[in-house]
């Protein structure tokens, strides 16, 4: 039987108002971090945040509400969860390899190079570098 | 063979009967999808994973799920002082010694999903991995969290 949101119980209602600050804190905490951490390789971990207990406290508030205002177990919401943090890593190595990718290329940051390749300091380089243009 | 990928018709069964609701003809549907999908997998040909110590699964689940609460407090309170520059970001080279790919993967959705360090790139020549970590103070603990709390682990897991 549905309810409405203002007849639930008092310990529902707090828990709930709980895992939803929590996840829309965190999440707002990781869209400050994207605009303030200075450089692209700290900028790709606030969104972590997000898409961790972010979503992790969204998805428990959303079951909580449902099943107590239902009256039925309701936790769909975990495949959200699930594909949110299967799906995430393939983005982020996706930028975070073109950004590597670009610095190597064009000699800029102390980007590491690429593993077993052993190669002379970059100032040395110059045009000769073949991954180049 | 009837079923290929028996944890994966599994799964798929109880993704349709989550998404639909559970009716006897959602059941029967559900299971139906799962079978032709898992002979549509099966004609991929993927490497199988090889499961060793399964029952481990949860231990890790529970470590990862921990993990990811303390850093998730500890990458806040380095945005929330970012002005001040506390924080020490560095590159990080970790050898692996798992080789298995589907450990790999598990490993990078660990490391990725644990905000503080990110995943960059897999060499599997010599099999090393880049990390990007937000707070390297303590290069040695990295290393330590990584071969001992996850790899170990996942060793077993995936034998």
């Amino acid at each position: 039987m549905m309810q409405s949101a203002a007849d639930m119980p008092v310990w529902a209602a707090i828990a709930v108002a709980f895992f939803l600050l929590v996840g829309s804190g965190l999440a707002l905490i990781g869209a400050i971090g994207f605009l303030r951490l200075p450089t692209f390789y700290e900028r790709i971990h606030a969104p972590t945040l997000g898409t961790s207990w972010g979503i992790g406290g969204i998805m428990l508030a959303s079951m909580i509400f449902f099943t107590v205002s239902s009256g039925r177990l309701v936790f769909h919401e975990i495949l959200i969860g699930i594909f949110v943090t299967v799906t995430t890593p393939i983005t982020f190595m996706l930028l975070a390899r073109a950004a590597l990718h670009r610095d190597r290329a064009e000699g800029n940051g102390n980007v590491p190079d690429k593993p077993n390749r052993s190669q002379p300091a970059r100032e040395f380089l110059g045009e000769s570098d073949p991954r180049r243009g | 063979m009837m079923l290929p990928y028996p944890l994966l018709t599994l799964s798929l069964v109880l993704m349709w009967l989550l998404l639909n609701g559970f009716t006897p003809g959602h059941l029967v549907l559900g299971i139906l999808v799962a079978v032709f999908a898992s002979w549509a997998m099966a004609s991929l040909r993927p490497d199988k994973p090889q499961l060793g110590k399964w029952y481990l699964l949860p231990k890790l689940f529970g470590i990862v799920l921990y993990d990811i609460v303390k850093s998730n407090i500890a990458v806040a309170l380095i945005i929330l002082k970012a002005g001040r520059r506390s924080h020490n970001p560095g590159f990080l080279t970790v050898e692996l010694d798992i080789e298995n790919h589907t450990a790999i993967a598990v490993l990078a959705v660990v490391l990725t999903s644990t905000p503080g360090s990110a995943w960059l790139e897999y060499d599997s020549n010599d099999k090393t991995v880049l990390l990007h970590i937000l707070d390297l103070d303590n290069e040695a603990e990295w290393r330590n969290t990584i071969k001992n709390r996850y790899e170990k682990l996942l060793m077993e897991i995936f034998a």
